[in-house]
């Protein structure tokens, strides 16, 4: 690997040490009893919508995300780029569900979607299947975060042998689990701030200069190999690319928001009206996020891959590495050290919130419902501290132990698991017509499904579906979506028609959904 | 059942404008629309500043949404 650039580590420390000086300062910050859950977990359900940008934002757009989707245009070309229409489709979904689940939450002090399936359907169990859901989907996710600290800590430069070359990555890992746990979400809150301050002038600086310096858009589209530049057309009897596509883009934006950090930074609101002006105001990240998948197609552009100084960067850590070479390429060394800093302060935000989301499903919905039936609020809020720092701590042993390919292969399958809560989480914030017996086996079968597929597939998010004589390609977490809500459905219809009806068990009514 | 009737005159929770949502949806989820280089924007092909403008429009809408249907 390439010499430690000194000047773009002094910046990437110097602006590390700011924002853990403000991780910790951050306690303070509209300040309320740090020994009760929702105030550690939710920061108190203060947050305005600002704030709830920022958080939102810091907590969605990740770290991986900007390492990873330019690293699949620059491997696979334009099929990077349904990012954008997965984060456009998104925001409809926010602006018309969230807000019910955010009023029926705030009612009955829900902090989790296992206490909000607990009290719609009074199923502890189908309220478990949602919660282990969410704990087993987040833990790679945070897991993957660490891979975009990582690449950017090679990027400058810092290499090792054995345990040695993992210890800048555990450093920053400490100092993200000392701050979470003595802050809770107003930590991530305050940091997503500079991080998404840092990420804008990133983006916008890269969008700019590198263009200028290859001579012009049109130039570097000239330079993308033809069969990258466009989906494939279908060939007969196939919905091919195109269906493929908008699955995948339509599935991910399904899932995206029922992932527990989702939720928990949704749930920080101060209220409903903040997420509706929110679902109009974050697609800001979406144009960013489209940005610097084009950054992906000036790596390729630029070359990055063909130069001898960047092949041990791309040895290891393959694509993902195509931004990281183009910004030591193309940025003077101090802003080298701001753009790595966006990125690696990037992987710590979201990994944060996830963590007090995942603390927060164990501590209510496995702990509290299985375990200590009735603990105080302190020994709750402590209980979610420590949770904290095991998730962390079994986030960073992954991948420091597990080969990446496994975290990137979990992340997928968590996307396909985390989906099959659609029913009873969206639905659920509807209307309670679903029997709960029949959402635990719809879910049971489209988790099941869902993985078959993907195994079947060596892991791979597509399926081909056969269909009569067409063949059609698309996201196996839409199809076993569909699979699962059918079963709900069917089920719901058949358990209704056997037993006597007897009213169902709910703890909300239909005026806790809204203002 | 506690969760029957919504008949207290509470604010209405849909309203038809949401139906502009769908736009959003099937401009950006059927790729033939948009799967193509021609025209390009300073050298851009079709297929990325289109769907780069759908952010732009998407996010238009949803705030007009909003300020029509917050009343």
């Amino acid at each position: 690997m390439q010499n430690v650039n000194w000047v773009a580590l002094s910046v990437f420390v110097l602006l590390f040490g700011f924002i853990t000086w403000l991780g910790f300062a951050a306690a303070h910050w509209r300040k309320g009893d740090l020994g009760q859950l929702h105030e550690w977990g939710l920061a108190g359900r203060r947050f305005g919508t600002l704030i709830t940008w920022f958080l939102v934002g810091g907590d969605l757009y990740t770290a991986y995300t900007f390492i990873a989707v330019p690293a699949l245009a620059f491997g696979a070309g334009a099929v990077a780029f349904f990012a954008v229409p997965y984060t456009i489709v998104v925001y409809p979904l926010l602006f018309l569900v969230f807000p019910r689940l955010w009023h029926v939450c705030h009612k009955h002090g829900y902090i989790t979607a296992g206490d909000f399936v607990r009290g719609r359907y009074g199923n502890r169990w189908l309220a478990l299947a949602i919660t282990v859901t969410g704990i087993v989907a987040t833990m790679p996710y945070i897991a993957l975060q660490l891979v975009g600290l990582q690449v950017v800590i090679g990027g400058l430069g810092i290499s090792g042998t054995g345990w040695v070359a993992d210890l800048p990555l555990i450093v920053a890992f400490l100092i993200l689990a000392a701050f979470t746990y003595s802050s809770g979400l107003r930590a991530p809150a305050s940091i997503a701030i500079v991080k998404d301050i840092l990420i804008y002038i990133t983006a916008f600086a890269a969008v700019i200069v590198i263009p200028i310096q290859l001579g012009g858009f049109g130039k570097i589209f000239a330079a993308v190999p033809h069969e990258k530049l466009l989906l494939a057309v279908p060939g007969s009897n196939t919905t091919g690319a195109y269906g493929a596509y908008a699955t995948l883009a339509l599935g991910s934006a399904l899932a995206l928001l029922l992932y527990p950090h989702s939720l928990t930074a949704i749930f920080s609101a101060s209220s409903g009206r903040a997420i509706r002006r929110n679902a109009a105001l974050l697609p800001g990240y979406s144009f960013m996020l489209g940005l610097l998948a084009l950054v992906g197609f000036f790596a390729l552009g630029a070359g990055v891959a063909k130069l001898p100084e960047f092949a041990a960067g791309f040895k290891q850590f393959g694509n993902n590495f195509a931004v990281p070479a183009l910004f030591l390429h193309s940025f003077p060394d101090w802003f080298v050290g701001v753009a790595f800093a966006a990125i690696g302060i990037g992987a710590l935000v979201p990994a944060a919130i996830m963590s007090i989301a995942a603390a927060n499903l164990y501590t209510r919905n496995i702990h509290c419902e299985f375990i200590n039936r009735s603990p105080t609020p302190g020994e709750e809020a402590q209980l979610a501290k420590w949770a904290s720092l095991v998730v962390k701590a079994g986030a960073l042993v992954f991948i420091v132990f597990v080969p990446l390919k496994f975290a990137i292969y979990l992340q997928l399958l968590g996307g396909i698991w985390i989906i099959q809560t659609l029913p009873a989480v969206v639905i659920g914030a509807y209307t309670r017509w679903l029997n709960d017996w029949a959402l635990l086996v719809g879910w049971a079968v489209g988790t099941y499904a869902g993985t078959a597929m993907a195994i079947s597939q060596d892991l791979k998010p597509g399926y081909p579906l056969k269909l009569g004589d067409w063949t059609l390609p698309g996201y196996t977490a839409f199809y076993t979506l569909i699979l699962n809500l059918a079963i709900a459905v069917v089920l719901t219809l058949v358990l209704n028609a056997l037993s006597a009806r007897r009213p169902a068990a709910d703890a909300t009514v239909a005026a806790d959904y809204h203002a | 059942m506690s969760n029957a009737g919504n008949t207290r005159g509470e604010r209405s929770t849909w309203s038809w404008w949401y139906l502009l949502f769908l736009i959003q949806f099937v401009a950006v989820l059927w790729p033939p629309f948009y799967n193509k280089a021609e025209p390009a924007l300073l050298g851009m092909p079709f297929f990325y500043w289109y769907q780069l403008a759908c952010v732009v429009v998407a996010a238009v809408m949803t705030a007009s949404i909003y300020v029509i249907t917050e009343k």
